[in-house]
């Protein structure tokens, strides 16, 4: 923790800084009442034990059983790599797309850079909800060979690449908004400078802008994986194979018909959280480690 | 970690410091001109291709819409039964839903506002949690654990563990008695307007909904921003420290505006939320009182009722022009960046 | 639209002569397992309960028949896979959670399996109506196990069958045995009764009706009995079909009737959950509680002992009746069943296989690992039956007519968007029937009801 190299800690005597983490542990224990309880009650039947006697009352047992009914009952794994052939892809889609325009549309002065922008931000503003009829028909028109998909329609629709495909299209408008921004922090002089030395536009992107967006990609990547890893309406509306879908659906699945078994569903959620946390920790360093213009000059 | 190759002298001092202490910018974009044909070229792929995705897969579904906005069709017969009524949709929205619209708009409306306070609250939390100060990753890795955590879990949770009224844990603490934050629609503030029939106001349920908001939304404001964080040059804070700056004034006079774009994001950002809120409010289950105008498009249009396209449509359609607003400001806010 | 076919179907219709109890278990042991429906599908020759190899023979173009299945709970989905292999067709299984299946229908439909789960009643004969599910006539030429009622309940406005009937569950208000044998309470029938054994509860320090509306469909289930008991079966019927004024007399006399139990209820219902309203029934804080029998499935007794008691504990009485005029006539029970693709890929297959699913074998193998509805086909096992599901089918058999649910019996969209609304308002503040009716009226008026 100490090589973290953040804003210097100048200013904050002791005195206010017991009080600054008086603050944020307070805070913290009230983040984690919710989550405390659901993993607590993840542990106990529902049934028999959290129904009755609610969620906060003392366990009659204590047990795994949901955690192994949900990974079977769930087909947890499977759905885990539907989700990753899924994601990976996409991710890596919508970072190097939306880096490209948003470094010609900010590095560069042309004439319809901010219709560019424009377009990309003002594509998200609409909830998804809004634009899925019509794609549904226009996935549906896209002829695609069998051999590529685990459908035998012919078309689009139902694969998961046009799961991929919708969650490019989508998060590629947020992405160029957020890096767009991101962009306009770092000095202009830098490309002026690089482009009299004669680099080329591509040099510019891959040697210069790129790295200096790393802090700004590794927190995108973050909230994009948990974004996309966590979709479950592009998942159910698209794909009509059950055994096809996403792992948010592993989740539906438990959600009973008549029956919600809470703590199945808690447990099943712990589950499916950890590679979301597993992603954030790793990346964590990337954008709170002292990757920043200052700490390179000393 | 390698840090990247920027040579030093390429660097001007005074340009990190720019907006911050409003010395005019030095830096100007590279002209479209200047660049030789195959840089061109390149700049026209990186433009072209994502564009025509976002173009084809979100532009084009979204005209439709706006098309259907003024036809009746039940989406599943085929596309010659499609048959346009004019503006009969909005017609129906404004005076017979009316009693669902507007309740759904003020929510939205307290929404932006409520979001806008967590965003604050999410800028705070990063620039604090950026001071290196003990145990940082630890606050924010609790803070942003509600972001990774799956919307049924999240629904879960509050309603069940929190609000439920038999069992939840804001009732154990409640002094006046149980009350149902999942489903008492009555209202705490009510407004009249004066051509509505009912009054508006925020119910019950849709501010315990806002309680499980925040709790959603400020660890996301919090990442992004620490992120942005980085790009400030701690030199300048260093001397805004000598200069006997407070903390505080150094983050508002220094901090807040050297990341001005970043501020535009989080703006735009909660704006979004606000609008296209539709997930937390789901996972607690729709109540009365808690409809927001992602909730009505939703029913109306991927539900099981299906015949409903064109009403559907339309509340999308309203949802987009409130939106329309929104984005003109941003139009503005980024012409006038580039021309200073 | 015809009149006719928009109806559920009247027990009598449906082929239940009114069981006694030794009736039912004397047709327990006559129905065997060998003892099945008639041959089925196109080709298909054999008999149900054959083994599948001989069956793939008998089917259309011998790829499996794909199914697109709803049912996604742990139970229902062995139960359903065994049903499928019951029927001697061989078949791929394509199992979505229930409910995203049922809310994005409308797509699915477009592009669906060849055979998929669905329900009757309004929500069948829609999507009849639109051509996008396949007609099984010839299916149905071939059922003897069903009786006309079923048929009805099958049949589309077109007059042409295109469900089969799986299985049902009644709704009914529920109660334990020892609470009222404890406090000597008697089975309500009719409204006045009902309501002072209400007053006695409440005496009794006893909250009387159980009242969950999370979800906003469970107090569906009330508008229902109340408004069939008050105003007749024939009435709902026409209600529900968009064709009588929701600012009629009768309507508000529905309302009125249901302010006078209001008061009876668990307080704040509009966001109590199903279970949690069964979960007071079931520690006797609450005396009664209008559900579908599925209210069972909040006990479970394979992790608590003491659940078993409860269950065993948990009968139902019939909605007491309003209007002597209707009496306790109509029961609402809504039926699970399947359908077919417009265009099956295999649609010999298809229906080799949903007049397999229509049988006594794939019933019994279901209702064998799932033991909480109620066969649909006459001929199906009863012997197995806990005492709730005989009394489930004593209940539909005694009845005279049958509703499906409120969101089954009229278009889903008008249901969820304006009446559930409607009724979590009128359960929020009872005084504001007439605006909250007026309104419904005025938006009804935007729905098709085809």
């Amino acid at each position: 923790m100490s090589e973290v190299t953040g804003a210097p800690t100048v200013g904050i005597r002791r005195g206010p800084r017991m009080l600054l983490h008086a603050v944020l542990v307070v805070i913290a224990l009230a983040w984690l009442v919710p989550l405390v309880t659901a993993l607590y009650n993840s542990f106990r039947f529902f049934e028999a034990d959290t129904q009755p006697n609610g969620p906060l009352s003392w366990p009659k047992t204590l047990t795994l059983d949901n955690y192994r009914r949900a990974w079977n009952v769930g087909e947890i794994w499977r759905h885990f790599g539907n989700t990753m052939f899924i994601v990976l892809p996409a991710l890596l889609l919508i970072l190097l797309l939306s880096s490209m325009v948003a470094f010609a549309c900010t590095r560069f002065s042309w004439r319809f850079n901010v219709f560019f922008l424009v377009l990309f931000t003002a594509g998200n503003l609409m909830p998804q909800q809004v634009i899925f009829q019509p794609l549904f028909k226009i996935f549906k028109w896209i002829p695609w060979p069998d051999v590529l998909s685990d459908t035998n329609t012919g078309n689009l629709l139902g694969t998961k690449i046009a799961v991929i495909l919708i969650h490019v299209a989508f998060q590629t408008g947020f992405c160029t908004f957020v890096l767009s921004n991101y962009m306009k922090t770092i000095p202009k002089e830098l490309g002026e400078a690089a482009l009299i030395d004669g680099a080329s536009v591509s040099r510019q992107y891959f040697q210069i802008i790129l790295p200096l967006c790393r802090p700004a990609f590794a927190a995108l990547a973050t909230l994009e994986f948990t974004w996309l890893y966590n979709d479950y309406f592009w998942g159910a509306v698209l794909l009509q194979q059950g055994g096809e879908r996403p792992i948010t659906s592993s989740i539906a699945v438990l959600n009973g018909q008549y029956s919600q078994n809470y703590n199945l569903i808690a447990a099943a959620s712990m589950m499916i959280a950890l590679p979301t946390l597993a992603v954030y920790i790793a990346l964590q360093k990337q954008f709170i480690s002292g990757l920043t213009l200052g700490a390179n000059k000393g | 970690m390698s840090i990247p190759v920027v040579p030093e002298d390429v660097l001007p001092e005074a340009v990190l410091a720019d907006d911050a202490l409003t010395a005019p910018r030095r830096g100007r974009r590279q002209r479209f001109s200047q660049l030789s044909r195959r840089d061109k070229g390149v700049l026209g792929v990186m433009v072209g291709i994502p564009a025509l995705v976002h173009i084809l897969l979100v532009w084009l579904p979204a005209i439709f819409t706006g098309i259907l906005s003024f036809a009746k069709w039940d989406n599943v017969r085929p596309i010659d039964t499609i048959k346009f009524v004019g503006f009969q949709n909005y017609w129906t929205i404004f005076t017979i839903f009316d009693s669902q619209l507007f309740p759904a708009l003020f929510n939205n409306f307290v929404l932006i506002v409520w979001l806008f306070i967590c965003s604050a609250i999410g800028v705070l939390l990063a620039y604090l949690l950026d001071k290196g100060i003990k145990g940082t990753r630890l606050y924010q890795s609790v803070y942003y654990f509600p972001v990774v955590l799956s919307l049924a879990v999240v629904g879960f949770m509050w309603k069940s563990v929190m609000f439920s009224r038999d069992t939840g844990l804001l009732n154990k603490l409640w002094p006046g008695g149980p009350i149902d934050f999942v489903g008492d629609q009555k209202k705490i503030i009510t407004f009249h307007i004066p051509f509505l029939d009912s009054p508006l106001g925020l119910s019950r349920n849709f501010a315990a909904l806002l309680i499980a908001m925040a709790w959603r939304h400020i660890g996301y404001i919090m990442v992004l921003y620490l992120a942005g964080l980085k790009s400030v040059d701690p030199s300048l804070r260093e001397a805004a420290a000598i200069d006997g700056c407070t903390d505080w004034q150094s983050f508002r006079r220094v901090v807040f505006p050297a990341l001005r774009p970043i501020n535009v994001v989080v703006a735009v950002i909660t704006v979004i939320e606000a609008l296209r809120a539709y997930d937390i409010v789901a996972a607690l289950g729709v109540q009365r009182g808690t409809e927001v105008m992602g909730t009505l498009v939703t029913t109306a249009l991927t539900g099981e009722g299906g015949g409903r396209v064109g009403i559907g449509s339309a509340y999308g359609m309203v949802l987009f022009l409130l939106c329309i607003g929104f984005i003109i400001w941003y139009v503005i806010n980024n012409f006038r960046e580039q021309d200073t | 639209m015809s009149s006719k076919s928009e109806r559920s179907p009247s027990p009598s219709e449906v082929g239940f002569h009114v069981f006694s109890r030794r009736s039912l278990f004397a047709a327990a042991g006559a129905v065997g397992v060998g003892l099945v429906a008639a041959g089925y599908g196109d080709k298909a020759s054999t008999t149900p309960g054959t083994t599948p190899g001989t069956a793939a023979a008998a089917a259309g173009s011998g790829n499996p028949v794909s199914v697109g299945s709803n049912y996604s709970d742990e139970k229902p989905k062995a139960a359903f896979a065994a049903a499928i292999a019951a029927t001697g067709v061989p078949a791929t299984i394509n199992t979505v959670d229930h409910n995203s299946f049922q809310e994005n229908f409308n797509t699915y439909i477009q592009q669906p399996d060849d055979v998929m789960t669905w329900f009757a009643g309004y929500r069948m004969r829609a999507f009849a109506a639109k051509g996008v599910v396949g007609d099984i006539s010839d299916v149905w030429a071939k059922f003897t196990d069903f009786s006309d009622g079923f048929k009805k309940a099958s049949t589309a406005n077109d007059g042409k069958q295109y469900f089969v009937p799986f299985y049902f569950y009644p709704w009914a208000v529920h109660y334990r045995k020892s609470l009222f044998t404890e406090k000597g309470y008697a089975i309500p029938t009719t409204w006045d009764e009902f309501k002072a054994l209400c007053d006695k509860m409440k005496a009794d320090g006893i909250t009387p009706l159980a009242a969950a509306n999370d979800g906003n469909w469970p107090q569906m289930g009330m508008f229902d009995m109340i408004n069939m008991r008050t105003n007749g079966y024939d009435f709902h019927v026409s209600l529900m079909a968009g064709k009588e004024s929701w600012t009629d007399d009768k309507v508000k006399n529905v309302f009125k009737h249901w302010a006078e139990i209001t008061p009876y209820y668990q307080p704040d219902a509009n966001g109590r959950t199903w279970q949690d309203a069964a979960t007071a029934l079931g520690k006797k804080e609450c005396g009664m509680y209008l559900l579908g029998t599925f209210v069972t499935d909040n006990f479970d007794p394979s992790k608590d002992s003491g659940a078993q008691a409860i269950i065993d504990d948990i009968d139902f009485f019939a909605f007491p009746a309003i209007d002597p005029a209707h009496g306790q006539d109509a029961v609402e029970a809504p039926i699970d069943g399947f359908m077919m693709a417009a265009k099956p890929k295999d649609e010999a297959g298809a229906k080799a296989l949903l007049g397999g699913l229509g049988g006594a074998p794939a019933i019994d193998a279901y209702i064998g690992l799932n033991p909480s509805v109620v066969a649909a086909n006459s001929k199906a096992k009863t012997d197995g039956y806990s005492a709730l599901q005989k009394k489930s089918a004593e209940l539909v058999g005694s009845a005279k007519q049958i509703s499906q649910f409120l969101d089954r019996d009229t278009d889903p969209a008008f249901a969820s968007e304006v009446v559930g609304k409607a009724l979590a308002d009128f359960l929020a503040d009872n005084s504001q029937v007439d605006s909250i009716l007026s309104t419904v009226e005025d938006q009804k008026k935007t729905y098709t009801f085809e």
